[in-house]
């Protein structure tokens, strides 16, 4: 008994917590249902032949259980004229978010180590300058960006989507890299000194390996808003060359036949997928690495 | 090991001067200890020492060629910081061997260097884990380590020992000084505690305001400080500095100390060199460090003498006893035996060794002498 008085507090007993127990359980179960439904709604559409689907309940268990729309959104479905599927625009989107995640990433680890541990003249006010970059519009940039990458010959590429993806994306990463090194003891990198090594021994031996949390939440943040970008898509690529989001909305908006909502469902849940499953295995590297300040040495 | 020469180092920030032209020399497997209050300028002169820092004007020499335009990499120098710095994404051989590694030593003899120095340190048990798992003596030894299979030319200490509990301190600070002797390096070491710098140096620098006090041996700077801040910041507990007087009384110099209603105490003083004369009936600062005033009446002709004086506090510390006595209106120290019999508000009589008493002028602050 008198181990659990301290391990539990006195709060959660007795008969008047349980009714207030009752109440906050009770609440969070119905608006995480209310939250669940559309998901659910989107599943279950998805796994229901067409003829159900326009006969019946929406929320309606599938009479009769099919993969069919899901076969048919990855390699039949017409996006615009080509009907293909979705699966080269999902492999667009692949492509698209690796490159400009790691890029990112890498650049803006740099960035943070340099403005943080090779401070010089005006380092401050650079800093600054970049990090005005994370409050620009992304409408704004839309027409010099199209006029850049017409120059250098990546219009409608996804060398070029990666491309604005990394610029646009430097801003944040170099800010979470700076704040996460500027709390990194100095005295690791005069030890490093000492001990011989030079600016690239020390930010790929010392730094780096011990940036693992930031590393995350940069890759987490930049995958999930390359993943889900549509205005750049939209503006900057055409027919093949699409990113994912911009292929789902081309499915959808189809004016041929009738629509074929399970197919659409199933293409919507294959473009979430890749963002929820970031969520939920990083999601907690996410909160841990926004959360670590300072490396304990 | 080598030796180590400052030649006029100057540091400037903007407007602000850190270090006002420091000249210190040392010959190889010397222990010299940067000591000074906090903001003294140690700091910035070891790192100018290290190349962590760059100094304004001025020269460093290592074992007499001048290392003013190399990079710390290249100067062979083992620093241990206060904090230890290990990496802490490598585990404590790792740590130890990172330096011979970046500096393309072969891996059989970095696994030889790496057994002798945790052998010496007594962390064989320790190589494999990583810093966040030692403790505050274990990460010590290992910065140590990692300083020592250097084998550099000099070996820089920042404060390493501040981060210790007390009794870790002692032991850590003994074993350092055990270190110095076994290896005879050459040693820079900042500290800001004065008690560490007179048990480890061979010899003391003395720094305020980025001007060097002192430079001289531990008995030296204990006992012949060239001023007033040196007298009053070395030694536990401080060197009793009263204001007085001195009299001409005949044949002999009188120093009278006495501060607002109090009444006058007068010693007569034996021979004084010509520059303490020449301040006869002038205001002076009579300094006497706490173990030259002893209980009870002396006889005698000698340089030892007897005052009247109350006690005003006594702090046992086991080992002797400080009694705070009133003289003349001035508090001194005195260090007594243990078993000293008087209690706070009593009179006793007490001897002075005033072959230990020095002088100071009251304005600049400087020994007369």
């Amino acid at each position: 008994m008198a181990e659990a008085a301290w391990e539990t507090p006195k709060m959660a007993r007795g008969r008047g917590n349980r009714w207030s127990r009752v109440i906050i359980y009770g609440l969070l179960a119905f608006f995480a249902l209310v939250y669940l439904l559309p998901l659910v709604v989107m599943l279950l559409t998805s796994l229901k032949p067409l003829p159900e689907i326009y006969a019946g309940n929406m929320i309606a268990l599938p009479q009769e259980w099919t993969v069919e729309p899901w076969r048919k959104a990855w390699e039949e479905v017409c996006v615009g004229l080509a009907c293909h599927g979705i699966k080269g625009y999902f492999w667009n989107s692949i492509k698209m978010a690796f490159f400009g995640v790691t890029i990112s990433t890498a650049i803006g680890a740099l960035n943070g180590y340099v403005l943080t541990k090779w401070r010089f003249r005006g380092d401050n006010l650079l800093f600054g300058l970049i990090l005005f970059g994370c409050f620009i519009p992304f409408q704004i940039v839309l027409i010099p960006m199209a006029t850049i990458l017409g120059k250098l010959g990546l219009a409608s590429s996804t060398t070029g989507l990666v491309l604005v993806h990394v610029t646009y994306g430097i801003a944040f990463t170099t800010l979470f890299f700076r704040n996460y090194y500027a709390v990194f003891p100095d005295e690791l990198v005069k030890a490093a000194m000492m001990d011989g090594a030079r600016f690239w021994a020390i930010f790929f031996r010392i730094l780096l390996p011990s940036s693992g949390p930031i590393i995350a939440v940069s890759m987490i943040w930049q995958f999930t808003n390359i993943w889900n970008d549509f205005l750049f898509g939209a503006s900057f690529s055409t027919g093949e060359s699409a990113p994912m989001t911009v292929a789902l909305n081309n499915v959808v908006n189809t004016s041929t036949a009738e629509r074929e909502y399970n197919v659409h469902m199933a293409a919507a849940v294959i473009a979430a997928l890749p963002t929820l499953l970031v969520y939920v295995f990083g999601g907690r590297y996410f909160v841990r690495g926004l959360m670590a300040g300072s490396v304990k040495g | 090991m080598s030796s180590l020469e400052l030649l006029g180092i100057k540091k400037r920030y903007g407007d602000s001067e850190i270090l006002k032209g420091i000249d210190i020399s040392v010959d190889a497997g010397e222990f010299l200890v940067l000591v000074g209050p906090s903001g003294c300028g140690k700091s910035t002169l070891l790192n100018i020492i290290a190349g962590l820092d760059t100094a304004t004007e001025g020269d460093v020499r290592i074992g007499g060629r001048s290392v003013r335009d190399e990079h710390p990499s290249e100067r062979d120098i083992a620093m241990v910081f206060q904090s230890y710095a290990l990496y802490p994404n490598m585990t404590v051989a790792q740590n130890i061997s990172f330096g011979m590694e970046m500096r393309k030593v072969p891996k059989p003899e970095r696994e030889r260097a790496i057994q002798d120095a945790s052998k010496l340190l007594q962390i064989e048990h320790l190589l494999g884990r990583r810093p966040g798992q030692l403790s505050g003596g274990q990460r010590q030894r290992v910065a140590m380590g990692r300083a020592l299979v250097r084998n550099p030319k000099i070996f820089l200490f920042d404060e390493p020992l501040s981060n210790l509990d007390a009794q870790l301190r002692l032991d850590m600070r003994t074993e350092i000084k055990k270190l110095h002797q076994r290896l005879g390096a050459t040693i820079v070491y900042v500290t800001h505690d004065q008690i560490e710098a007179m048990t480890l140096a061979t010899r003391i620098a003395v720094m305020r305001n980025g001007e060097l006090q002192q430079l001289g041996t531990p008995a030296e700077v204990y006992s012949e400080p060239v001023n007033l801040f040196v007298a009053g910041f070395m030694g536990s507990p401080r060197m009793n500095l009263a204001p007085g007087r001195l009299v001409q009384a005949g044949n002999e110099l009188v120093l009278e100390i006495q501060a607002g209603e109090q009444p006058k105490v007068a010693i007569a003083l034996p021979s004084q060199p010509e520059a303490v004369r020449a301040y006869a009936g002038r205001e002076i600062i009579a300094g006497l460090r706490a173990e030259a005033i002893s209980y009870g009446a002396v006889s005698g002709n000698g340089p030892r003498r007897t005052m009247n004086a109350t006690v005003e506090v006594t702090e046992p510390t086991g080992a002797d006893t400080l009694a705070v006595l009133m003289v003349g209106g001035h508090e001194m120290t005195a260090r007594l035996q243990p078993d000293f019999p008087l209690r706070a508000g009593q009179q006793g009589e007490f001897g002075i060794d005033l072959g230990k008493l020095i002088f100071f002028e009251p304005k600049g602050g400087q020994r007369i002498k």
